[in-house]
């Protein structure tokens, strides 16, 4: 998995709720067996609206979606976090995610920023009134950084469990980690009731 | 303090627990399907990894099979692959796989629990969000992403913070017409989609005791559209009835142990859940879904909401886009709503009940003309079962299509999609933009109400349905 420390970039105003994994990649994309050339995927039936948000030339390139609360809601496709990195996307920040949706996210370091609904309206007025301000998304101190037009600062603090962030800082592997503790798979393995299923008899 | 069901389950599987770390879960079930899979195989290739324990692991082909002429070649050459991508996964590293043409194979969360494999107080995994299905059994089952999927190939294990709990109490004598659907379809409008999220839900109180099997798998299907990953319902008599002498259930002195234990997964009496939502079964309705979202639903005799009555500026938001999507307006009555398309089927009401209650009112009436019904029975199980009871030629003679085993129209991964603008009555889980066929509006209903609906064209109930409309009706001898 990439490290995610920090990241600056300019920002989406995706102004809309229940954002589910179909809209960010439709099903008929899941027939792909790899993990990358899902870009074109991304919000496929939204932007065949020229005025859709990611249409608009101002925003291209922008690289932190805002979005409206339960993002990411539905299926479990990883899918979904691969086309928001595919397309460019290196953190979303939202006042609610679908619990896989952030889950799958993590583990491939796009970065979910949980903030107050209110912090994640200044967000928008600010990539509204001005594409090209930036939002400075800081994994280490745990806080969202932007500029209101007026020239006041925006500061906001938010939370991530402190294991999940440095599994995100240092970029490490779930599997390799996990497997530190061969001892204790085998031990637990060992004492499992011989009534739990099995799917082929050894 | 006592304990609730869910914590008694998470507690049997922890294999590691250490200050500051989520907790490592064992799990003793791995459901795969061909499309969340083969980005995990070549993790496990890239690594050098083997499949940890086979005898944990099952796989079917479910999402993209066809459900017509399934003896031919795929034409889709993208779906092609990717279920020749699952077959070669599973032959090289020993996978146990039931695909398209074998007599076990299906939608994975029907076939997973007909064969005996799900079972109470398991750990239950899939690359799939309707893993919350099995929780009927008082399993803990949730979806998992791919990174997961790989990393349960790998290790056998997950590591995991542990969720809240939340009681749904439902007390009372559902009526009549009402079914699990409706009852899970006014939940999710109660509590929202996020409602559940972060929370293991546990369904409980005594209109939940009476349910069957097939019912509980219903409910706890759709936990994951309130949000929550998992869903759970207390194994009892009618969980050990369903599950003696299946294929993979336990037997012998096994069977007597197994149920000492599952007689244990009972939340205690001073256990303490985090929520708790309490619901009367006696005031619920037929329920039907209008919006975008599952939470977007109402009893079928209400009218469809004005958005300006919502005080939160989202959902207000939310419900004039759905609207306009759906081709609504305010005020409609939701039973006024004609439908092009009616789906049965699904790992929400796909399985055998759930055919014989749709089949029981079409017998002997007739599909309202300029509507296509599809009837798609959710594993080959299932649909050999129906086929035994007659159940295919009440379909068929009604002027239904009587279809092979499979996701279908649920996701439209197969042919068998909406075109733009044509509207359904689908008995499955989703109802988001573009989910059945881009443009394809959808709404969310029972088996039941799907069959009034494609009677008489038009959103409806079992009530609504005269005798008039069964002309003449299958002697019950000839079924």
């Amino acid at each position: 998995m990439e490290a995610f420390t920090t990241h600056t970039g300019r920002a989406v105003p995706l102004r809309r709720s229940n954002v589910d994994t179909d809209q960010i990649i439709p099903a008929h994309w899941l027939k792909k067996v790899t993990r990358d050339g899902f870009e074109d995927g991304l919000f496929e039936a939204w932007r065949k609206d020229p005025e859709f948000v990611l249409n608009r030339p101002e925003y291209a390139g922008a690289t932190v979606l805002v979005a409206g609360p339960d993002f990411g809601t539905g299926s479990s496709r990883e899918h979904a976090v691969w086309a928001l990195q595919n397309f460019g996307f290196k953190a979303v920040i939202s006042s609610r995610f679908a619990d896989i949706f952030r889950g799958n996210s993590l583990k491939n370091g796009l970065l979910t920023v949980v903030l107050e609904q209110p912090v994640v309206d200044a967000l928008w007025a600010i990539a509204e009134s001005d594409p090209t301000a930036e939002i400075a998304v800081d994994l280490e101190q745990r806080q969202v950084r932007a500029t209101s037009p007026d020239g006041a600062t925006l500061t906001a603090d938010f939370e991530l469990d402190e294991n999940a962030r440095w599994r995100l800082l240092n970029g490490l592997d779930d599997i390799s980690l996990t497997l530190q503790n061969e001892a204790d798979i085998a031990a637990y393995e060992a004492a499992r009731p011989s009534f739990k299923p099995r799917t082929i008899t050894a | 303090m006592g304990r609730t069901l869910a914590e008694k389950v998470w507690d049997d599987h922890v294999v590691r627990r250490a200050e500051g770390e989520p907790d490592l879960l064992f799990i003793d079930l791995h459901l795969l399907h061909e499309v969340t899979s083969p980005q995990a195989f070549d993790g496990l290739r890239m690594s050098d990894r083997k499949v940890r324990r086979l005898d944990l692991t099952i796989a079917t082909e479910d999402h993209n099979t066809p459900t017509l002429d399934i003896d031919k070649p795929i034409a889709d050459p993208v779906s092609r692959v990717q279920l020749e991508t699952l077959r070669k996964n599973c032959a090289d590293f020993g996978v146990r796989l039931h695909p398209l043409g074998d007599v076990e194979q299906g939608v994975v969360h029907v076939v997973g629990p007909q064969l005996g494999l799900t079972q109470p107080g398991t750990t239950v995994v899939c690359g799939d969000s309707h893993t919350s299905t099995h929780g009927a059994f008082g399993a803990l089952a949730f979806g998992i992403g791919t990174s997961q999927v790989e990393h349960v190939l790998a290790t056998q294990t997950l590591p995991l913070a542990r969720p809240r709990t939340m009681a749904i109490t439902v007390e009372g004598e559902l009526p009549a017409e009402v079914t699990a659907k409706d009852l899970i379809l006014a939940i999710i409008a109660r509590i929202g989609t996020g409602g559940g999220q972060g929370y293991i839900l546990e369904y409980r109180g005594s209109a939940i005791e009476k349910l069957s099997m097939e019912a509980r798998m219903t409910i706890c299907n759709m936990s994951i559209e309130a949000g929550a990953r998992a869903g759970m319902i207390a194994p009892d008599e009618t969980t050990f009835t369903y599950l003696k002498g299946r294929d993979h259930a336990p037997e012998g002195a096994d069977w007597d142990a197994a149920v000492a234990y599952w007689r244990t997964l009972r939340t205690d009496d001073d256990a303490v859940f985090d929520a708790e939502v309490f619901i009367d079964a006696a005031e619920l309705a037929p329920f039907v879904t209008w919006g975008t979202n599952p939470g977007q639903g109402a009893p079928l005799s209400a009218n469809v909401p004005d958005p300006a009555s919502y005080e939160d500026a989202s959902e207000r938001h939310a419900a004039e886009r759905a609207l306009e999507y759906m081709g609504l307006t305010a005020g409609q009555a939701l039973r006024d709503i004609r439908v092009d398309t009616v789906f049965v089927g699904s790992c929400t009401n796909g399985r055998i009940e759930d055919l014989r209650s749709a089949a029981s009112l079409l017998d002997g009436r007739k599909v309202a003309d300029g509507v296509r019904m599809l009837v798609v029975p959710g594993s080959v199980r299932v649909a050999l079962q129906a086929v035994e009871e007659g159940l295919d030629k009440v379909f068929t003679a009604a002027g239904a299509e009587w279809r092979h085993a499979g996701c279908s129209m649920c996701l439209g991964m197969n042919p068998d999609q909406l075109a733009p603008g044509e509207r359904s009555a689908s008995t499955s889980n989703r109802n988001f933009e573009g989910r059945q066929g881009k443009g394809g509006r959808t709404h969310l209903v029972s088996p039941q109400v799907a069959a009034a609906t494609a009677v008489l064209g038009h959103l409806a109930s079992p009530a609504d349905l005269s005798d008039t409309d069964a002309g003449a009706r299958t002697p019950a001898g000839a079924r």
